[in-house]
């Protein structure tokens, strides 16, 4: 009798750790943003972000390291890093939601896809739709997605004397690859 | 039965929990930690008047204006110093990351300077980890005053200087950089007869962050005058302390300062300081950095 109670038990189980392995991740994600005023263009790229996408739950989170992007212009990092992002108060970008769209993740072919989510930069929290198109592939997963930041939505001031050289707005775009976690 | 439904309900409970695991505490865990590089310890490649470890970036070139009015104490005809000025005048690039060679023209003297600053050590966290920022210095000045009966050459040996500086720094956290900076100061030729031709110093400097912009630096080169009975130096020659702010502004940085040396170079900040504090031998001054990158590379990567 009792081992015809365990048996159940041990598939569930089994499913249970089914459903970890539903991750997909992407270690080697581009962000990049850019800022164009007249009086000077802005960018830089960050080639090491992480994302991961569970499928059995449409989940997504991104993190990005503040210090791994890389400007044309060093002092721009710097202050980047320094007066502007406050990257070690602050090191981590994120965002973590959910896809709001039913994917189905076995089919290929592209998505379009909404993640409903929070986005946090700079210690301020913002709920965000962040929209993009998502590829299915036949291992990978690709995701390619533009949103804007407004830099005062998270409290990054910008001085005066430089107000005519930032742009209010800035256009952050995403780039990742993803492949099923093992 | 019971005891089936209550093993269900354990089971079910694995997988909601599994499946409430946080996917950011997943990614902090797979995410490599990038090498943090201590940024910024020091706004521009000088404290007030002597180095920093700072270097300049690759490709970038440094352009600096760098200003030394007379002494407060030297009376409203003279408006309090400001009718008196010494000017430097640098171009410092970055050959690398890590080296930086620059060239200097001061009024005073009418001295060259030339220097090359190579970054040996990085301060940095995460994925590696050093605890301080380590850099050499080499420098050269030569006097091109023209012979006077005063201050005599009688060759071009004669006025040359040398400099040789081990610049080590570390950034306490967001707000304090401390500096150590032994050096040894030969000028082939000295001012006055009982000067010593080769002087070793140890500077030591600060900077304090105050606001996002702007920092309080502080900076002292201790010269000693001799050890027992044997002399070092003509003690005619000072200690320099300095104190200044530093204002950031975007692509420049703006260094103002009060000190008792009017030296913008080692050879005059170690070796020539006359001023003293108390005597309100105090000089205002600055210094002004402007950087420019020349790295077309870079552009183009990032369009």
């Amino acid at each position: 009798m009792k081992t015809r109670l365990v048996i159940p038990l041990i598939i569930i189980h089994f499913m249970a750790f089914q459903a970890k392995s539903q991750l997909f991740m992407a270690q080697g994600g581009e962000t990049s943003f850019f800022s164009e005023t007249p009086l000077e263009n802005i960018s830089a790229v960050n080639k090491q972000v992480a994302a991961i996408i569970n499928t059995s739950t449409s989940e997504v989170a991104v993190r990005i390291q503040n210090i791994a992007f890389r400007f044309p212009n060093k002092l721009m990092e710097e202050h980047f890093n320094e007066n502007y992002m406050e990257s070690e108060k602050y090191p981590n970008s994120t965002f973590k939601g959910k896809i709001q769209e039913v994917i189905d993740f076995k089919k290929e072919g592209v998505y379009n896809v909404s993640a409903k989510g929070i986005l946090e930069i700079h210690g301020v929290k913002q709920e965000r739709v962040i929209k993009g198109k998502l590829t299915v592939g036949k291992e990978q997963l690709t995701f390619v997605g533009n949103f804007d930041v407004k830099l005062a939505d998270h409290k990054i001031e910008i001085p005066t004397l430089v107000m005519a050289k930032i742009a209010e707005s800035l256009t952050v775009k995403n780039y990742f690859v993803f492949t099923q976690k093992k | 039965m019971k005891k089936y439904s209550l093993l269900l309900l354990i089971s079910f409970i694995a997988i909601v929990a599994r499946a409430q695991d946080d996917l950011l505490d997943e990614l902090n865990k797979i995410q490599k930690p990038v090498a943090n590089y201590a940024s910024a310890t020091f706004k521009s490649s000088r404290i007030v008047s002597g180095h920093s470890i700072e270097t300049i970036a690759a490709k970038h070139l440094d352009f600096r204006i760098s200003h030394r009015f007379g002494a407060l104490n030297s009376g409203y005809q003279e408006l309090f110093g400001l009718d008196q000025s010494q000017i430097r005048l640098g171009f410092e690039f970055g050959l690398t990351d890590r080296l930086t060679v620059g060239v200097g023209r001061n009024s005073y003297q009418k001295t060259y300077d030339y220097y090359a600053k190579y970054k040996l050590l990085r301060q940095s966290s995460g994925a590696k980890v050093m605890p301080v920022t380590v850099a050499l210095l080499a420098a050269a000045y030569t006097n091109t005053m023209p012979s006077q009966p005063n201050a005599r050459f009688f060759n071009n040996l004669e006025r040359q200087t040398y400099c040789g500086q081990l610049l080590i720094a570390r950034k306490f956290g967001e707000r304090v950089s401390l500096q150590l900076s032994p050096s040894i100061l030969h000028r082939n030729k000295v001012e006055t007869e009982n000067d010593a031709n080769t002087l070793y110093s140890l500077g030591m400097g600060g900077r304090f962050k105050l606001t996002r912009r702007t920092s309080f630096n502080v900076e002292y080169y201790y010269t000693p005058t001799s050890v027992g009975e044997i002399s070092l130096r003509d003690p005619q020659f000072k200690n320099a302390l300095s104190i200044g702010f530093d204002i950031e502004t975007g692509g420049h940085v703006f260094q103002l300062h009060f000190t008792n040396s009017k030296g913008m170079t080692e050879k005059y900040l170690i070796g020539q300081t006359e001023g003293m504090w108390q005597n309100g031998d105090i000089f205002y001054g600055f210094n002004v950095s402007r950087v420019f990158s020349f790295d077309k590379s870079a552009k183009k990567t990032h369009k």
